[in-house]
């Protein structure tokens, strides 16, 4: 019998532990042995994130109970390049092969996953040594990554086995580049970060420990509406190792917080309102995470229920009850151009529909953690994965009634952020115990609590009105949108802004008319989500277009060239495009990818030969995304560069790193400009005192924004590093220039580390900044441009589907992007084979859905995100029509990749069966209904 | 919720039997677990005191051929249960069930005998073991005993087990020359992502006529059970004469399911049901034509 203690060996080394009661294996590495690479994403055998070996199979160790470990031996991501170095006899390997191979094929984004991906691959690998696809889709199948680098995980098992059959080093295909490299930017560089990822030695909040350490957790209302009349904490205060229970009447500071109205309250008072299920009441910090899990069923509040407003349309009722002091409309988004009714009197045809999106969750890998740190000085350290350190410093300080500079946010590393992890969700909480107890503080969301908790996107209902020439001419869209921002405002203004400026789609149009309405409901809040509410008014506005093809017999195709925004455009808010609008050659680039995969017209239906219930075809869509703020907003980003005594550079600036590949892009922006080797430059992020202000990480304006910031703060230091030079030898500025890692001056060369030597006798630090002010915007409404650069795309995806019951599946994607410039080919195309994966989701299967204002989708179990199994054949085209004050003529990438993705796959529907999706996500029952009328209800 | 206070792992049955019956307090029995965790974990079964693990008792393991039988040790895992030999040659509705059951990492650690104790009127294990007509092992401190597995079934996640029994093995008589099985289900990866629809075969031909079948689909009821009307009215039929409008009409008014929220309709499975079973059908019949193969 096997009771109390257990003898386990982890990465060839024997344990002998106590048993702890209700242990995981998960939590036994993590915590006990403090292997901290294996990482728990989701809690409920869903995401694979935890899988080690286990004699010799991958299992779930978050699922599995330490103590079945017992006399058993476990591999854990820190321990495979050492069971490389043994069975493959090669002492001096730093990294297994696999991990080699997932760096060099760029499958490493966010990083979360990767740990587990590596592990249950390193599980197939033992068993099959050599995998063809379909093997590593089933081995990989419930090994989720959100980041979608599916397809480079097939390359990456692939190369990787190859290595282990015959021994020859990891050989991977390199992505197109640039089409005008330049030494450095526009070529395969691997992300500098990517190391510490597959080693598991990369470190996230949750990794952090720190002596003294209390745990938190949130009570949460789980009711969507009413009025809190008690809040009973005395039995919990009462449970041993409990140390502090708070209330909103403990909040020292202000007690909302917003990005752009502050009307979301930190912790819900008696006599205060109950909006969202997710609204927190009360908060523990207590000895440990059990402790305090035990004190949250202690804690009772009470409560006068409130009727629930469950949609934006019952929200705006005459008579309604009001959410929020300003009314239940946030805000009324209105965009006019030409004379709407005379756009359509010169129209042949009208076409007039609607659409509906719901909620999707971000579901990054990484939920929610933050850690706050009271120092001995009087300041408090914030560690946090968080995409705007600067607007957290700010809004903790409010709440804790101290000043910003007393708050240090150092940003962790996020995994996956989406738009996400823009609304401050546990760091104030962390703080506000940190601050009452004077310890360390973390504060971890299981997956079932940021699903409940954090901002999603805006579920919408769009009508589209097109008036429409013969020849296919575009004579007015007119298009009115309801967006249900939820309880709180978040960015909800924004987002449905740029839904409404996009609603007519990238279209040059003489008369549009466009009415948007964001509104509060008791649904959680909805915010910021990749792709910004363009992606729900691109589903509307690429329906109606295909609809209007097929109606009028044109080509799907053809009808985009006829209409597609080119230089010289005119757009619906009355800007007009001057340069880098490369729409038509991404067009082009599908049509010509496309007539090579198949003979004859993509876009009629064909039965598969012997299965004549497989019908298949293609569709097709286009999109535009804005890059940066716009609006009027100022659009700013600082950024400093440092050369050091051991003369190497470091570039830094507090934008954030989400997996997007920003380190990368900004490395190779400032090894270009100082003529070094990317390896002599690193990249800080995300740290209030220690990186200048880069602005928030959102709207694709990275690249542009803080790429320029570097650029220009490189610039600088370049010039003062010549003119210091030239003083010290002597020789005009003209005559000295930096070219591979070296400066030359006259016939002398000197390495990095001598001119840092030279340099630091007179002066005491080698540092130049940027503030990088972008171009001017203006307001909606206002005469001027909306945006300062807009990236494009078309894509175009073969989906089969099953007549017998309506399955959809998508077999091939090819997708031409227009980023202006490829400064990092490898990060770009995993930013573009990923976001067509996250499109996949959000057209085939993911809905977060909500009744009466309860979250139906509170598990990982229910909320289903696209597997590996779903990974299409991606084909994908870059496109550079440069924007002049772009970094090397970039613009935003992040967003515009996924945008197009599901109106493709529902129109390609649409060409199969005749089916017209107007709902997302698409619903196979709803097909094999329409396909069957006779089935009944 | 606490997963686990005490967690035993008896090493064998006198060991267990003793604590039970030595014990005043509650307790379950756990086999791979991973179903039964996350249902406490989620507050969605009572804890219990005391885990008692089945997975390292000798009887409990392993898959045996002896006398014309086979025995699966009921906490083999569902891997082991999808990828051997004589099941995939043999029993391949079972093979096929389990390869479809949870994902990799959970099959290694999942049972069969886990999959069934559950009593899901749709686990995908306990729908094709159904149609394979399996009997149960169980054990008491007393007794060993054989039973139908049908009986073991009381509603969906309940079952008949006294506190003091457990699942040792699941049986399946080798069949005679001349049969097939297969195992076929639907996904539908919208709303909250669980399959709908899924049905076992298990048939014996004589020439071109189908002499016996046995089939099994879920969730057409509370539990796992065989749909005997509808095997009645296909027994005897000459292969050919099956067709997907020829179940629809035996099926229409005899196979009943029930619309469940954000997964499906009532109606929806009704009408997907005879191309899913009619496949199913086909696959175990062309097994059969092929003596016992899993091509």
């Amino acid at each position: 019998m096997i009771e109390n203690d257990m003898r386990i060996t982890v990465n060839g080394k024997d344990y002998q532990l106590p048993a702890v009661p209700g242990e995981m294996l998960a939590d036994l590495l993590r915590e006990r042995l403090h292997l901290t690479g294996t990482k728990v994403a989701c809690g409920e055998s869903e995401c694979g994130a935890c899988t080690v070996i286990l004699d010799g199979k991958p299992v779930l160790s978050c699922n599995v109970p330490a103590i079945k470990a017992h006399g058993r031996s476990v591999i854990t991501i820190e321990g495979i390049a050492q069971a490389y170095r043994q069975q493959y006899h090669h002492p001096e390997a730093n990294l297994h092969p696999l991990q080699e191979a997932f760096v060099a094929t760029g499958a490493v984004q966010c990083g979360f996953c990767i740990p587990g991906q590596l592990m249950t691959a390193f599980g197939l690998l033992q068993e099959n040594p050599d995998p063809d696809e379909e093997d590593i889709k089933a081995a990989l199948k419930d090994t989720l990554c959100r980041c979608g680098s599916y397809p480079s995980f097939i390359r990456a098992i692939q190369a990787a086995a190859k290595t282990l059959r015959d021994g020859t080093p990891v050989e991977v295909e390199k992505p197109a580049e640039a089409r005008q490299p330049g030494d450095v930017v526009g070529r395969f560089q691997p992300r500098a970060d990517a190391s510490a990822k597959v080693t598991g030695a990369a470190v996230f909040t949750d990794d952090l420990v720190f002596p003294d350490m209390l745990h938190a957790r949130v009570k949460r209302a789980l009711v969507p509406s009413g009025v809190v009349k008690a809040i009973h904490i005395e039995r919990a205060a009462q449970l041993t190792g409990v140390v502090a229970i708070l209330t909103a009447a403990d909040i020292p500071g202000e007690h909302q917080h917003g990005l752009v109205v502050t009307d979301w309250p930190s912790l819900v008072g008696i006599g205060e309102e109950i909006r969202t299920i997710g609204d927190a009441i009360a908060i523990v910090a207590a000895e440990t995470r059990a402790i305090a899990s035990q004190a949250l069923e202690l804690i009772d509040f009470e409560f006068e229920p409130l009727p629930v407003i469950a949609s934006p349309r019952a929200a705006l009722k005459a008579e309604q009850r009001q959410l929020h002091p300003h009314g239940n409309l946030l805000k009324h988004i209105k965009v006019r151009k030409g004379d709407i009714a005379a756009g359509f009197q010169d129209a042949d045809h009208i076409f007039e529909h609607s659409y509906f999106t719901p909620m999707h969750d971000h579901a990054f890998m990484e939920p929610e953690r933050s850690l706050a740190r009271p120092l001995e000085n009087g300041r408090m350290e914030i560690y946090v994965g968080s995409q705007i350190p600067y607007s957290d410093r700010d809004s903790i300080a409010r709440a804790l009634a101290v000043s910003p500079e007393s708050i240090h946010v150092r940003g962790q590393l996020i995994g996956g952020g989406f738009g996400g992890k823009e609304d401050i969700a546990g760091q104030i909480h962390a703080a506000l115990l940190a601050q009452r107890t004077g310890r360390p503080v973390k504060l971890r969301y299981d997956r079932h609590e940021s699903l409940i908790a954090h901002p999603k996107r805006h579920a919408t209902e769009i009508r589209v009105k097109l008036g429409m020439r013969n020849n296919g001419r575009l004579t007015a869209v007119e298009t009115e949108l309801y967006g249900d921002t939820g309880a709180y405002a978040s960015l909800g203004e924004k987002v449905m802004t740029r839904a409404t400026t996009h609603s007519s789609g990238p279209y040059e149009i003489p008369h549009v008319k466009a009415d948007c309405y964001a509104v509060y409901t008791n649904n959680p809040p909805a915010g910021a989500f990749r792709g910004f509410g363009v992606l729900q008014s691109a589903f509307a506005i690429e329906s109606i277009m295909d609809e209007a093809a097929s109606q009028l017999s044109l080509s799907p195709i053809d009808l985009r060239k006829i209409n597609a925004l080119r230089t010289g455009s005119l757009t619906n808010t009355g800007q007009l495009l001057t340069e880098s609008v490369g729409l038509s050659e991404c067009i082009s680039l599908v049509e010509k990818a496309l007539e090579k995969s198949i003979d004859g017209d993509p876009f009629m239906p064909r039965t598969v030969p012997g299965n004549e219930h497989l019908v298949r075809a293609w569709g097709f869509a286009v999109a535009y995304k804005n890059t940066g703020l716009g609006g009027g907003a100022p659009d700013k980003a600082s950024a400093e560069i440092e050369l050091r005594a051991d003369g190497t550079f470091e570039a830094r600036t507090s934008s954030a790193e989400l997996g997007q590949g920003l380190p990368t892009v900004l490395q190779l922006i400032a090894a270009e400009t100082l003529h070094q080797p990317p390896s002599n430059l690193s990249v800080l992020l995300s740290d209030t005192d220690l990186t200048p202000d880069g602005g928030p990480t959102t709207a694709s304006r990275q690249t542009f924004v803080t790429g320029n910031a570097v650029r220009y703060a490189a610039q600088k230091l370049l010039e003062w590093m010549i003119s210091n030079l030239a003083e010290l030898y002597d020789v005009p500025p003209s005559r000295i220039f930096f070219r591979e890692g070296l400066a030359h001056i006259d016939d002398l060369a000197l390495t990095m580390r001598e001119v840092a030597a030279k340099l630091l006798a007179t002066h005491p630090h080698l540092t130049a900044d940027y503030t990088y002010f972008a171009p001017q915007t203006s307001p909606l409404g206002t005469p001027g441009d909306m945006h300062f650069a807009y990236s494009f795309a078309a894509q175009a995806a073969q989906v089969e589907v099953n007549r017998h019951n309506g399955e959809v599946s998508v077999r091939h994607v090819i997708a031409a992007n227009d980023v202006g410039y490829a400064i990092n080919p490898l990060g770009l195309r995993a930013q573009m084979e990923g976001g067509i994966i996250m499109g996949i989701g959000h057209a085939l299967s993911e809905a977060f859905l909500t009744e009466n204002g309860y979250a139906i989708n509170d598990r990982l179990a229910r909320y289903r995100m696209p597997s590996i199994a779903m990974t299409p054949r991606i084909e994908t085209y870059i496109v550079e029509h440069g924007v002049s004050a772009g970094p090397f003529g970039a613009k935003g990438v992040g967003e515009i990749v996924l945008i197009p993705t599901i109106p493709a796959i529902t129109n390609a529907i649409f060409h199969a069966t005749g089916v017209r999706v107007d709902h997302l996500p698409v619903d196979q029952e709803l097909i094999f209904r329409q396909l069957n009328p006779a089935c009944e209800a | 919720m606490m997963p686990y206070p005490n967690y035993l792992i008896p090493a064998s049955l006198p060991e267990l039997f003793q604590f039970i019956s030595s014990t005043k307090n509650s307790y379950l029995w756990i086999a791979g677990g991973t179903d039964l965790l996350l249902e406490i974990d989620q507050g969605r079964h009572p804890p219990a005191d005391t885990l008692i693990d089945l997975t390292r008792l000798p009887a409990f393991s392993g898959i045996q051929i002896s006398d014309a039988q086979l025995r699966i040790g009921a906490c083999a895992t569902i891997t082991e249960v999808a990828s051997h030999p004589m099941i995939r040659q043999v029993f391949p509705a079972l093979a096929d069930a389990a390869a479809l059951i949870g994902g990799p990492q959970v099959r290694n650690c999942a049972t069969l005998g886990g999959n069934i104790a559950h009593a899901l009127p749709a686990a995908d294990g306990a729908i094709a073991l159904t149609a394979l007509d399996a009997r149960l092992e169980i054990v008491t401190s007393s007794s060993t005993r054989s039973v139908p597995i049908e009986t073991l079934f009381a509603g969906p996640g309940k079952n008949t087990l006294q506190n003091d029994e457990v699942i040792s093995a699941i049986l399946l008589n080798m069949p005679q020359p001349g049969s097939g099985s297969a195992f076929q289900r639907i996904m539908r990866p919208q709303g909250v992502a669980l399959p709908i629809l899924n049905t076992a075969v298990w048939l014996n031909r004589t020439e071109d006529w189908l002499t016996e079948i046995h089939i099994a689909i879920g969730p057409s009821g509370t539990t796992p059970h065989r749909a005997r009307e509808l095997e009645a009215q296909l027994r005897g039929v000459p292969f050919d004469q099956i067709s997907p409008g020829y179940i629809q009409e035996l099926t229409d008014g005899l196979i009943h399911f029930r619309t469940s929220p954000q997964r499906a309709t009532a109606g929806y499975r009704s009408a997907i049901l005879p191309n899913l079973l009619f496949n199913t059908i086909q696959a175990a019949w062309k097994r059969s034509l092929n003596g016992v193969s899993n091509d």
